[in-house]
């Protein structure tokens, strides 16, 4: 039976040190403080260039009180399969070996290291956290900036491809556990981590994570935001194992429900100001076909 | 025990009995029988070590990197577009401290392709920050091997073992394996101080600021620039090191002794000849017929080329009437990298030598001893008449460009 988590259940115990480099209402903060809190302290963590290595401070100082390694961009995947060998090598085989990694660094740089890692069966989770653009660097795009999204490398029209479906590039792999997540859904990550780490070989979740400066939006408003795009079923929560497919949480209560119509969504944040009433139609017929294959 | 084998199993040999924890290889040509052999020794047993398949050299740095910050032994090896395709992996294994091992097993560099043997692929890596050692035969390859695994772990910087492609990694001859108990005692077990452990958390390879900062008790801590300081003067202590684990070897398994330079017939030469890897041995055939016909002329192998032996460079060459350097490499727009190393060098001596540079057998033209002879003998005969552009030899069809 599976134990959801509840704001009274959830440890105390943190393993983020507060008055970190995160920006004011980082999506990521969440997602790292949360996810950290369901490892707890048997763990290594793997990262690349990202937002998460100004979020863990500059030496000598970390926020982090795991040990952690950080490694060059492209080469994330490798480095978890690295530590996860030396962890076989020395016998310590309950470690959780965690690689936290961008969009970036997930689905474009390191996507051939992450593939890698996959194919080979590797024991490791990963963790993407995907804020929709090279943010670390300044908001340009990336393959995983959803359409119509402008940034400073997609200036006034916007980008004009469609958004990588990395989870269905790692599920490809066919990896025993993948689940999609969000920032503003933290319980439902925290019982995702806590069921992956459970889990022997490949795990990867993908979460979705708000950007107050990226996307446009006040620094108040990451968890509405995260919540609009469940709840307009532009991103939906998932997990995937050799049970299936499945909706989780928020999105599984979506089903058979009027969603709320996406534009809700882009209305919300400055970075869909050039979206034509057109390619918001597009994109709305594009989510009902995609939900109509739910039900 | 004597084997008769392939110089990649010399290599593969000593890696096994250098008990390495993790390897992780990506097959490249000349490369690829060494990375055969050490998945062969896994599987077979005989290596009780994890064997990582990854999909690229990248990749297969990265697991080396990630695997030495957590504590073990590791190993790889690579030739060519491969070293190339791990270039921000190299200084990052060097300025994150690790003391990896990797057998560079020397091929020319694409493009156009070529899978033949020269010097350009290490030679184009010197100066970031690895140590590079090359080998001249089977048994030196793995002697050194083994010798690198307790340099790189004592000094805690990577090493890079280097040897020529086909021309040692697929050629058979005779070496001995030196016994498993005796490398145990002189290559005791790797067990770093700091590595990733959850009972002692750390943050490996954080932001640095272009100052210093103090740390949460208020102590300063080094900066970027007091980090990269101590891994230069570490690598030039490492020349002591070297040389302390090399007399060692000696001692226990009578091999070395002189882990710099290897000179033949250079005590009483007027003339030297220099040159990295396999090609100072075929060098030897010319010394010996150039002195039978009564020239005073050596050949010095140039066996630690990061950090550079300057001062041993100066010992050897300082008062000779001429240097000659033989490179398979060169800075192109300039000279030869090691001929402009030598030459460096030997600006401090009171007694400068005429000194000139040699640029052949790239992607593995073949080197004619005639070609050889003629080359040092005009150079002994009219030393004056060297000048410092690089003189190339075994060019055919200049007139086509």
């Amino acid at each position: 039976m599976e134990i959801k988590t509840r704001t009274l259940t959830l440890t105390e115990e943190e393993w983020v040190h507060p008055g970190n480099r995160a920006c004011a209402g980082c999506g990521l903060g969440i997602v790292y403080r949360t996810a950290l809190k369901a490892l707890g302290k048997n763990t290594i963590l793997v990262v690349p260039p990202s937002c998460l290595t100004v979020l863990q401070g500059l030496y000598p100082i970390a926020a982090t009180k795991l040990p952690c390694v950080n490694v060059t961009f492209a080469s994330t995947g490798a480095a978890a399969s690295g530590v996860r060998a030396a962890m076989r090598a020395l016998k310590k085989e309950k470690v959780n070996v965690v690689a936290f990694a961008g969009d970036g660094g997930t689905g474009d740089i390191g996507i051939q290291a992450l593939s890698g890692a996959c194919e080979r069966g590797e024991d490791i989770l990963y963790i993407c956290y995907d804020n929709e653009a090279y943010m670390n660097t300044g908001v340009q795009r990336s393959g995983t900036t959803p359409q119509g999204v402008v940034t400073t490398t997609t200036p006034i029209k916007g980008k004009p491809q469609v958004k990588k479906d990395v989870p269905a590039i790692v599920a490809a792999h066919r990896i025993p556990y993948l689940a999609t997540a969000s920032a503003a859904y933290p319980l439902d990550l925290y019982d995702k981590v806590r069921k992956a780490i459970t889990i022997k070989g490949p795990k990867y979740i993908h979460v979705h994570t708000p950007c107050p400066p990226g996307w446009g939006f006040d620094t108040r408003y990451t968890i509405k935001v995260g919540r609009m795009a469940v709840e307009t079923g532009l991103f939906d929560l998932y997990e995937k194992d050799a049970e299936g497919f499945r909706l989780t949480d928020a999105s599984l209560k979506l089903t058979g429900k009027e969603r709320k119509p996406v534009i809700d969504y882009f209305k919300t944040q400055g970075r869909f100001k050039s979206l034509s009433e057109s390619m918001v139609s597009d994109i709305q017929k594009e989510v009902d076909l995609k939900w109509a294959g739910y039900c | 025990m004597h084997l008769i084998e392939s110089g990649n199993v010399a290599a593969a040999t000593g890696v096994k009995l250098s008990r390495v924890q993790v390897v992780a290889a990506y097959p490249i040509t000349p490369q690829t029988p060494l990375t055969e052999k050490l998945s062969e020794f896994v599987a077979e047993g005989s290596l009780d070590s994890e064997y990582i398949p990854v999909e690229s050299e990248h990749s297969a740095m990265a697991v080396c990197i990630a695997a030495s910050s957590a504590g073990t032994r590791t190993f790889t090896a690579t030739s060519a577009n491969g070293l190339l395709y791990m270039n921000e992996q190299l200084h990052w294994a060097a300025g994150a401290r690790l003391p990896i091992v990797m057998c560079v097993v020397n091929r020319g560099i694409g493009a156009p392709w070529t899978v033949w043997n020269d010097h350009q692929d290490s030679i184009s890596q010197r100066d970031g920050g690895w140590i590079q050692l090359y080998a001249n035969d089977h048994q030196q390859i793995i002697d050194t091997v083994i010798k690198a695994f307790r340099l790189a772990e004592t000094v805690s910087i990577p090493v890079m073992v280097c040897y020529d492609g086909y021309l040692l990694s697929h050629t058979y001859m005779p070496f001995d394996t030196p016994d498993q108990d005796k490398v145990d005692s002189f290559l005791p077990a790797f067990n770093p101080i700091n590595k990733l452990d959850p009972e002692n958390p750390s943050n490996f390879n954080s932001v640095t600021l272009p100052d210093v900062r103090p740390d949460v008790r208020g102590n300063m801590a080094p900066g970027y620039m007091e980090i990269r300081h101590g891994l230069h003067q570490d690598m030039r202590r490492s020349m002591d090191v070297l040389q302390e684990i090399d007399q060692s070897f000696f001692e226990e398994f009578g091999r070395g002794g002189n882990p710099f330079l290897e000179p033949y017939r250079c005590d009483d030469a007027d003339h030297v000849v220099v040159c990295l890897g396999s090609l100072s041995y075929h060098m030897r055939d010319v010394i010996d017929e150039l002195r039978a016909e009564g020239t005073a002329v050596g050949v010095m192998g140039v066996q630690l080329y990061r950090p550079f032996p300057d001062q041993a460079i100066v010992d050897a060459l300082a008062g000779k009437r001429s240097v000659m350097v033989f490179e398979k490499a060169l800075s192109y727009g300039n000279q030869g990298a090691l001929y402009a190393d030598i030459k460096s060098a030997l600006y401090t001596c009171t007694e400068r030598p005429l000194i000139c540079n040699h640029i052949l057998g790239l992607g593995g033209r073949e080197i004619k001893t005639k070609h050889l002879y003629d080359a040092v003998k005009q150079s002994c005969e009219n030393p004056e008449t060297m000048g410092d552009t690089p003189r190339w030899i075994g060019l055919k069809c200049q007139d086509n460009g």
